[in-house]
């Protein structure tokens, strides 16, 4: 089979954007968690968030003027991407044939302009009818909604941005699995490039929900945190009093590309894809199977298609090396995570480090398994295993190593991702330090 | 891998929703007849919309609930109106495929569920605006408009709880793989026009690479929702009208007077098996698909297709199901009626056919369903699967005159037709072609 490596990467995220600071952060256990000032949530019952800081996207592209008015899930992809791009030389290099190079992303979808809908609609409200007068909205909305706002909303643009920024012209795709989207888009990226249809791939994810009715929908639910406290402490995978998830919002991207390809046009490979694997629950739309079936389904399939045995030492250790785990930080998730994990590596499920960064940057909705995967990466690169924060209350029910509160060092060359969305679609990766 | 080395990939199973009905015949007799599912909205008043025709299915016409098992009814709240089409579709499929899933029957399903996966096109799902505002309206105060901390403190809680995932897009496979126990690989393609024809292109790929032995797969939207309506008419493509006059002549798919597309709701889901499990159980395959290509247009907007995209899609499809122009007995283009991107079709079809494109029918189903955007392609596939078991070209709606292509106003007719090529460029810039083969007896 093709091998598919990868050659560059880039983040923007809550703890920074770029490599360097948000790793170096992670190291430390730093916390991207703070109070929203992106607009006035001090009512709601979630206060806080992982938000972006900092962040000109106009920076990070040739000529603004060609992007009209992206929406912030496109400019954290442009940002992400940019990154990704300088780093697997691309910049330097003229000969890319840009018919096979193509781009896959799980990009969430824009934001809505949720005061001027507010208004517009409760402005057109017939109490009687008990409904809206859709006529006078029609002429409300022309006049007071952004076109290019409402254009920007569709999941698709990120990569039209992406495509349009590098000249890429390959094959084109946007998932959108809800919370599993990027690491889904990164595997069927690599299988692009497995069957030969492309020679590069972008892939990766970008998203907020950072926006009143993206929090409104998650308070709903109740999934997301509502921790009376230091907002830095409110994320808490695995902990015994873990609250539910902390919203974030960013964008993780990465070049992918056949080995054959990287090595003609003379570039480092960082590490090599080595297996993914994609199953759906068919259970319930709220629920996962309470025998983490489907998680273990996607973890035993791409555990098979990197011909790793989990239950198998190789030199007296388990043979994947780290975990980053999906690891929300709600009482289901992170129960039915660890029992599927414990499924699936049986007695040696204990001696593999498992971590959430969600601990630390929040999560990152359809971005956030593009992120994960990049730790994965960095984990590799430095031989440093990110903790899980805030977990000074250990679960007795939940009995593997989730690496707490402190970064540890150890030597790293298989990292397992996992990546679980609502509505039961799961995706796992598997990477492995490039050898030649 | 070599492109004949491949798994053979099949249609065995047809479900689309339009809006001349439920099921492929009734819009195909519409399509026979030359009969427009379109019409003047009735679900709200469009009068506020310079576009005020559109695709729509009638309540009567089906009910989500009674294509879903007893256990999954209370579900059906949740379900937003582009989850029901797709529920709705899948069931048709399955029906259609003549296999047992955990929807039909107790007995022992067809097919392995870890064998079947499930690929759905979805749009930007908009809320439905009276249930939004019905909650909205609880945080607002007498002059003063809508009060963001009064929605954060009590007005939210106005909300169901369970309201996002009504809308998020994967609630359509999830609601699918959840009524049939399918528990292959799963995913969620959003790319709007192309949003269908990529999802099948996964759902052929994972059958080719053994993950799966069948896959439900397709899309459907509903575009006829004042917020996708407004949406669709900040791209600038739709067509201005009323609704008075001739309702078939409004999309003139390729024409030289044509003002812009119409949208609707619906959508499709097709079973796509290998060819080995369908002859397995004995199926009765609709076409074989035998290539896609898949490319991005880079023109100057998301909004305008880039022929040279969609030239390198229909070649690489072509050449995976290794035929040549003269193979191809008819196309179906997205033929939008959008002057730009019927433009862009017609010159990558050009480059492709040369002159003998004049003589290549064209079949285009926007005039009779309205632009189902995620749905549509489907659609398209799902006629083509028709027009090749039936060996008819349907009649064309639309203009008395196109340009370089056989797109113009028609009767139906029969013709002899080994292959056909459907083609959608998307908003957003995503192109995928693919070519559909005639089952040999």
């Amino acid at each position: 089979m093709t091998r598919v490596v990868i050659t560059g990467m880039g983040w923007i995220t809550p703890l920074g954007n770029d490599l360097t600071t948000v790793w170096n952060r992670m190291c430390k256990g730093e916390s991207g968690i703070a109070m929203i000032d992106r607009f006035e949530a001090s009512n709601f019952p979630t206060k806080f968030a992982g938000q972006v800081r900092d962040f000109d996207w106009k920076l990070h592209v040739q000529d603004y003027t060609v992007h009209h008015s992206p929406a912030r899930n496109s400019q954290y992809a442009l940002g992400a991407a940019k990154q990704a791009w300088e780093q697997a030389g691309l910049h330097d290099y003229n000969d890319l044939n840009s018919d096979r190079a193509g781009i896959y992303l799980g990009a969430g979808e824009g934001v809505l302009d949720f005061k001027v809908y507010s208004n517009i609609t409760t402005e057109m409200w017939e109490d009687e009818a008990c409904k809206v007068d859709t006529v006078g909205w029609a002429r409300l909305a022309s006049e007071q909604l952004d076109k290019w706002g409402e254009i920007e909303q569709e999941p698709n643009v990120p990569l039209w941005h992406i495509a349009r920024e590098y000249g890429l012209q390959g094959p084109a795709f946007n998932c959108l699995t809800a919370c599993a989207a990027s690491t889904q888009a990164i595997g069927e990226a690599t299988n692009v490039l497995h069957r030969g249809d492309a020679d590069l791939m972008i892939s990766g994810g970008t998203h907020t929900m950072l926006h009143p009715l993206g929090v409104t929908g998650f308070n709903r639910l109740t999934a997301l945190s509502t921790f009376d406290g230091d907002p830095t402490k409110a994320s808490k995978p695995f902990s015994r009093d873990r609250g539910g998830f902390v919203m974030g919002e960013g964008s993780g991207m990465l070049v992918l590309e056949t080995l054959e390809h990287a090595q003609h046009r003379g570039a480092e490979p960082i590490a090599e894809i080595i297996g993914f694997g994609s199953s759906a629950d068919a259970y319930r739309i709220t629920d996962l199977h309470p025998d983490g079936r489907g998680p273990a389904a996607a973890m035993n399939g791409a555990l098979a298609q990197a011909g790793i045995d989990p239950l198998e030492l190789k030199h007296d250790r388990p043979q994947v090396h780290y975990i980053s785990a999906h690891g929300t930080g709600t009482q289901e998730n992170d129960s039915i995570e660890s029992m599927a994990i414990k499924k699936v590596f049986g007695e040696h499920a204990k001696d593999v480090p498992i971590s959430s960064i969600k601990s630390m940057m929040g999560h990152l909705i359809a971005a956030a398994g593009s992120v994960e995967l990049i730790t994965c990466i960095m984990s590799m690169q430095t031989n440093t295993l990110v903790p899980t924060i805030n977990l000074d209350k250990p679960d007795p029910e939940l009995d593997l190593d989730y690496i707490p509160n402190e970064s540890r060092e150890s030597k790293i060359d298989v990292c397992m991702s996992n990546s679980f969305g609502f509505g039961g679609q799961n995706n796992t990766l598997v990477v492995r330090r490039f050898e030649t | 891998m070599a492109a004949n080395d491949a798994k053979q990939v099949v249609i065995s199973g047809v479900g689309v929703m339009t809006a001349l009905g439920v099921g492929i015949d009734p819009l195909w007799e519409a399509m026979i007849s030359g009969k427009t599912g379109l019409r003047r909205i009735q679900r709200f008043d469009p009068s506020g919309f310079a576009s005020q025709v559109a695709g729509e299915l009638d309540d009567e016409a089906f009910s989500v609930r009674k294509v879903v098992p007893k256990s999954h009814r209370k579900a059906t709240k949740v379900m937003c109106r582009d989850t029901e089409l797709a529920v709705g579709a899948a069931a048709v499929a399955v029906e259609d495929a003549g296999i047992t899933t955990a929807a039909t029957s107790d007995d022992p399903p067809t097919l392995d569920p870890a064998r079947v996966g499930c690929h759905i096109g979805a749009g930007l799902i908009s809320a439905e605006m009276n249930e939004l505002t019905t909650a909205l309206i609880t945080s607002t105060q007498d002059g003063e408009g809508f009060d963001l901390n009064h929605w954060g403190k009590e007005g939210m809680n106005n909300l169901s709880p369970l309201w996002l995932l009504k809308y998020l897009p994967n609630m359509l496979a999830c609601h699918v793989t959840i009524v049939h126990d399918c528990r292959g690989p799963s995913n969620t393609i959003t790319c709007c026009e192309a949003a269908s024809g990529l999802s099948i292109a996964e759902s052929r790929r994972v059958i080719q690479r053994d993950n799966a032995d069948a896959c439900l797969s397709g899309g459907a939207e509903d575009r006829v929702n004042p917020l996708a309506l407004f949406r669709q008419h900040c791209t600038g493509r739709l067509a201005p009208t009323d609704g008075s006059g001739d309702l078939s002549s409004i999309v003139l798919p390729f024409g030289e007077n044509a003002t812009g597309t119409l949208v609707g709701e619906g959508g499709g889901i097709l079973l796509i098996e290998s060819n080995e499990s369908c002859t397995t159980r004995s199926g009765n395959p609709w076409c074989t698909i035998d290539g896609i290509g898949c490319t991005q247009s880079i023109a100057d907007s998301p909004l305008i297709a880039d022929a040279h995209a969609l030239t390198m899609s229909i070649n690489i499809a072509m050449a995976e199901a290794q035929c040549d122009p003269s193979d191809i007995g008819a196309i179906v283009p997205l033929g939008a009626g959008v002057a730009l991107i019927d433009q862009a079709e017609r010159d990558a079809l050009k480059q492709v056919f040369g002159d003998s494109l004049q003589s290549i029918p064209m079949i285009t189903t926007i005039p009779y369903t309205g632009n189902c955007m995620s749905g549509n392609g489907t659609i398209a596939i799902a006629v083509a699967a028709k027009a090749l078991r039936e060996q008819m070209i349907p009649a064309r709606l639309g203009s008395e005159e196109t340009v370089g292509v056989d797109a113009a106003k028609c009767e139906s007719k029969t013709a002899d037709i080994g292959r056909i090529l459907v083609v959608t460029p998307s908003e957003g810039g995503q192109c995928v072609a693919m070519v559909l083969g005639r089952i040999k007896s």
